[in-house]
């Protein structure tokens, strides 16, 4: 058993081993293993294995498990295994049950017990090893079997066992932190260990609880300061050096630490000022892992009090990592400077090329990053350049999880940063066109409200401004194959609505278009119903005007297929459509009034107009009404105790313990309020004793649920269920950027007009500039013109400073305005610029207050009205029910929009939900499409495999006589 | 924290694989990566939100640590540093080869560096220091550990 690789194995295993490594392909490789596999199990079954041998069958399960094999059948071997006495055979039974398990694994509570007994063993080495397996296998019911012991260890004479103790009760703590809680003076006590690892071990579960808790910490602010003074200045054991640095990542911890302490808290701050200096001017800048000690202290430094002059070292170690070759150090300088930026956004400027370059960087990381940062540092005056980067950059690449992250982000700063409503609408054309697919389908309702509404208070001269080129545009892209679906639904929707408004475009040019939509995406339902929508809103537009309407051929023969068409709701809406042509042009007016589609419809839900009819219906001796959970709810609980009944087979004898209530049944709840009492008198029930209890059950949430209040609720479940939770906090903010907005004074009505000449003037302006500043250094005029336009009003600020005089003139008119603004905004990183009021926000603080529906009890309200059959009502319920889709995002101003002007209109809605629903499920799927990119990017290594394949034997010949020298390996270890 | 540790070699044959927290995945090919980029990426998409991923590649091999926000970049591009120099201390010279046959000594070594998803020991002495300890140990009890068979 010596060192040197392969002694101990037999000759099976190095067989096993070469002949994997020589495989060609995957299916030969599970060939191999599979035959393994065969091999062990007839192995592990035969009587009185010898030991040794039996350790060697354990490293092949392993072998085989990482080969992603399953190897469960030997579990119970390693399990064996960790029985036994013998240390080494020990060891590898914790090492491969470690490996095999998981902390919930049946098999675990049989290595519980050993594990006791280890840890109380004389050997350290034993006690280490089941250190081990308690770290990675025991669970929160098991802790309280083993923390006693472990707690003893904490004063285990050898530190390697203090240290993995402490280790483990941090996972104590991470699983379930009441289990240890009473433990935290440990921790404390263990700071002061004399061995420098055992208190590096320490920092980390202090780390974790100070993460959670900072203020009962405060106290050890001068400890931590003493401690990475003591260790920066030397004074540990020459072996915890690496590189010439003293123990760089216990450094890298208590700075982290310190960070955490010193956020907010100016006294703290000035303990650290002395030490974090210190490490700034001492670390050696030329190692990796000075490196990453001098960004810890910029990140430490970003997060405490500012103090001058440890951001100017800040500033200067960004610089240097910006300036750097080595793309690691670009990256850390990117991130870095994200951190600084909300404390002295100024630097920005001075590394604004630098930005760039890593923009244009082929780094795909380091690009990320960078859109990181620009993300961060978004304002109204750079909007435009960013969006438009990140969309190209979201156009190039295939990774759909990073797509849809990045399309999500350029949605998110359009709506907050839009300068204007026909920007806005490009913008989400591009997004739409390119992404349409990963595109929350909320983006989409929200544009169609933009279209529909504009800013609110606009003139109506720009709207239709605004509608009319939304149109023109459309018209363009329309023709373009393979349009995402949620894209051509809002196609479709704003041809409907103001195809003809400005009548620039004939009816029967519009609707024919809408016919190509409908027929080149014939297998899309979703966009089919959108465009017989669209046709019947267009028609009775015509209709109303006096005009005579000339349906289409192509048109006809769509209705018509429509009429046939196996889903019901298709043929709905192209009865209704048949229907409505054939009114006259009053009632058509009536029902379809056009551009109504952000009035709201008020509703009264008692239906007060049928009061009468009912009346002489009970009269005439008809049943009075139940509401339909009470009738469900009764009969699905009486079908539930029969059930329990037949369950219960007669031999079983008594039964103690009470039955469950039953689950209240999936019944629509919509309905109106019934009290318990009046149920029980209206339903006859045979066993009233035993059933009352069920019953109460059942109608209690029911009766809890029904009522004005059902119709407002949280919120929350609606964002879960349909939404991306960024959106909560988008829409929040913006909420609060608007409330911002008016404490600076700001008018909104004025604020989107405004922006939009300053912008262009601020390019204009620093253009020239910049220039000259950067003259000698020779960079092409285009990534100047981009830092100008990113880096916009605030480069103006440095110019100043190093120009002086000279262009101070050019800048003077704008400059004092653009570059107190964004400072100011940079200064406190909650507060926005300013919105452009992309969302009515006077409306959006009625949102947070108003009515708030769930979904799913509304889903259910539809299809209960559908069942009832009676148009009215389903209207009413309808409009009500769009709410899900729309409603998280802007609240009550999208029950406005959706609720569409038109009696049939509200049918779209119907048509929301469902897609909804279907997007939900896209969603799904797209998670479950991730293997799927990991295949292409598999499928993009093919090339390299070939180049592999040789490296391997290469090594492989290096391997045969390990005593010759390899060039290549570790070259820059050991150099 | 550090979520978890591999190796492969250029082949995406794994050579060591040790997971601190539940990771649903498998294969990550970092050979369409250049030669000159970062050594850092954000893996998402394969190890769930907030993973990043550091790697290293030493001739044949790569060395991938993932880990979560709350860890240093470059020092964890370094932590694969202490641990390659460790095992280099270990097998003098340490090729592929020595992986391959010796992985349960890695994991050993491994269980000395990162415990629990959290860097426990960086000085490639003292991680050495362990293995000694285990090596005497090993020695003194060898006679009747031969026994035994």
């Amino acid at each position: 058993m010596g060192s040197q690789g392969g002694i101990g194995q037999s000759k099976e295993f190095l067989d096993l081993v070469k002949s994997i490594g020589e495989a060609r392909s995957k299916a030969e490789e599970d060939r191999i293993v599979l035959g393994e596999i065969e091999t062990l199990k007839r192995r592990l079954v035969e009587p009185g294995i010898p030991k040794r041998k039996m350790k060697e069958y354990i490293i092949r399960l392993v072998y085989i498990e990482m080969l992603g094999h399953d190897a469960s059948f030997g579990y119970i071997h390693a399990v064996k295994m960790t029985h036994d006495d013998s240390l080494f055979l020990k060891r590898t039974g914790y090492l491969a049950v470690t490996l095999f398990l998981n902390e919930d694994h049946d098999l675990i509570i049989l290595i519980v017990n050993t594990i006791q007994k280890d840890l109380k063993s004389d050997n350290f080495l034993i006690v280490c090893a089941a250190l081990n397996a308690v770290c990675k296998l025991i669970n929160e019911e098991t802790i309280p079997a083993v923390l006693p012991q472990v707690v003893e260890l904490l004063g285990h004479q050898k530190e390697a066992v203090r240290k993995k103790a402490i280790m483990a009760l941090h996972r104590f703590h991470q699983k379930s932190p009441s289990s240890v809680s009473h433990l935290v003076s440990n921790f404390r006590k263990r700071l002061c260990d004399n061995d420098p690892g055992v208190m590096g071990a320490t920092l980390c579960p202090l780390l974790d609880l100070i993460n959670r808790d900072v203020s009962s910490f405060k106290d050890l602010v001068v400890s931590f300061v003493s401690i990475l003074k003591q260790v920066a200045e030397h004074r540990l054991p020459k072996t915890y050096d690496y590189h010439q640095l003293p123990a760089p990542f216990i450094q890298i911890r208590l700075l982290k630490i310190l960070a955490l302490l010193g956020s907010g808290d100016k006294q703290a701050s000035e303990q650290m000022y002395m030490v974090v200096g210190d490490i700034f001017r001492k670390c050696d800048s030329s190692s990796n892992i000075g490196n990453a000690v001098l960004y810890q202290c910029v990140c430490c430094v970003s997060s405490i009090h500012p103090n001058p002059k440890l951001l100017e070292s800040a500033a200067d170690v960004i610089a240097r990592f910006l300036k750097s070759d080595s793309h690691n150090l670009k990256y850390l300088g990117i991130d870095a400077l994200g951190r600084l930026i909300k404390l002295s956004p100024e630097i920005a400027e001075q590394h604004q090329l630098a930005v760039i370059d890593c923009l244009e960087d082929p780094d795909d990381t380091l690009k990320r990053k960078t859109f990181e940062l620009l993300h961060k540092m978004t304002k109204s005056s750079n909007v435009e350049v960013i969006v438009d980067r990140m969309i190209d950059y979201m156009i190039s690449i295939n990774d759909n999880h990073y797509k849809t992250d990045i399309v999500s982000r350029c949605v998110e700063l359009a709506e907050q940063f839009a300068p204007s409503n026909q920007w806005f609408i490009q913008t989400m054309n591009r997004v739409f066109e390119h992404a349409g697919d990963l595109v929350n389908i909320k983006v989409a309702h929200n544009l169609m409200h933009l279209i529909a509404e504009g800013f609110g208070e606009d003139d109506d001269t720009e709207y239709t401004h605004l509608r009319s080129s939304a149109v023109d545009s459309y018209l363009r892209i329309i023709g373009a194959p393979k349009l995402p679906s949620v894209f051509l639904q809002v196609i479709c929707w704003v041809l409907g609505e103001y195809g003809t408004a400005d009548g620039k475009y004939s009816a029967s040019y519009i609707t024919g278009k809408l016919c190509d939509v409908a027929e080149a995406y014939s297998n899309d339902e979703t966009v089919k119903a959108y465009a017989v929508t669209a046709l019947m809103k267009i028609y009775a537009c015509e209709m109303a005007a006096g005009r005579t309407v000339d349906i289409l051929p192509e048109c006809q023969t769509l209705i018509e297929e429509l009429s046939a068409s196996h889903s019901t709701d298709l043929q709905q809406r192209a009865y209704e459509l048949q229907a409505v042509i054939a009114l006259d042009a009053q009632t058509v007016e009536n029902i379809l009034p056009s551009d109504a589609s952000s009035k709201e419809i008020e509703i009264d839900k008692n239906l007060p107009f049928l009061n009468d009819h009912v009346e002489r219906a009970i009269e005439k001796g008809a049943q009075p009404y139940i509401p339909e959970s009470e009738r469900s709810g009764f009969s699905s609980a009486s079908y539930l105790n029969r059930q329990d009944l037949y369950e219960v087979p007669p031999s079983h004898g008594l039964r103690f313990e009470a039955y469950e209530l039953p689950k209240q049944p999936s019944v629509p709840l919509t309905t109106p309020p019934v009290s318990i009492g009046s149920s029980n008198e209206l339903i006859p029930v045979p066993e009233p004793t035993y059933n009352r209890g069920t019953q109460a059950a059942v109608s209690l949430p029911s009766s809890s649920n029904a009522g004005p209040a059902e119709v407002k609720l949280r919120l929350d479940g609606v964002q879960k269920r349909w939404g991306r939770p960024t959106y909560s906090s988008s829409s929040a903010s913006t909420s609060a950027a608007a409330s911002q907005d008016t404490v600076n004074g700001v008018t909104p009505p004025d604020g989107a007009t405004t922006v939009t000449p300053a912008i262009s003037k601020g390019r204009e302006t620093t253009y020239e500039p910049t220039r000259k500043t950067q003259q000698a250094v020779e960079i092409s005029p285009e990534k100047q013109k981009l830092a100008a336009s990113l880096f916009g009003g605030s480069s103006k600020q440095e110019r100043k400073s190093s120009l002086g005089g000279g262009h101070k003139t050019a800048a003077k008119p704008t400059g004092g305005h653009a570059v107190e603004a964004p400072a100011k905004k940079m200064a406190a990183p909650v507060q926005q610029p300013p919105p452009p009021d992309l969302l009515d926000l006077g409306e959006m603080t009625v949102a947070t207050t108003g009515p708030l529906i769930d979904p799913f009890k509304q889903l259910e309200g539809l299809l209960d009205s559908v069942e009832l059959a009676s148009s009215t009502k389903n209207h009413v319920d309808v409009s009500a029910a769009k709410g899900p889709d729309a409603m998280a995002f802007y609240g009550d101003s999208a029950t406005t929009v959706e609720q569409g002007g038109h009696h049939f209109s509200s049918i779209d809605d119907v048509d929301n939900l469902m897609s909804g629903l279907s997007s939900a499920t896209t969603d799904a799927s797209s998670g479950g499409g991730i293997p799927t990119s990991q295949l292409t990017t598999q499928n993009s290594k093919g090339p390299n495999l070939k180049d592999a394949l040789q490296k391997d034997a290469l090594v492989r010949q290096m391997g045969v006589n390990p005593s010759s020298q390899n060039p290549n390996l570790f070259k820059d270890l050991l150099g | 924290m550090i979520k978890a540790v591999m190796v492969m070699n250029t082949q995406g044959k794994p050579r060591l694989t040790k997971f601190y927290e539940f990771l649903d995945f498998w294969c990550v090919v970092l050979c369409s990566r250049a030669e000159n980029v970062s050594n850092f990426m954000e893996a998402d998409s394969i190890f769930g939100p907030d993973s990043r991923l550091v790697y290293k590649h030493y001739a044949t091999l790569y060395f991938v640590f993932v880990f979560d926000s709350s860890e240093n970049e470059l020092a964890m591009l370094d932590l694969i540093q202490v641990f390659v120099e460790t095992l280099d201390k270990c097998f003098r010279n340490v090729c592929e080869l020595d992986i391959v046959f010796n992985y349960s000594k890695l994991h050993t070594i491994l269980d000395e560096i990162i415990f629990g998803g959290q860097v426990l020991e960086t000085s490639s002495a003292e991680v050495m220091k362990a293995r000694i300890s285990l090596k005497l140990y090993r020695i003194s009890y060898q006679n009747s550990f031969w026994l035994e068979e």
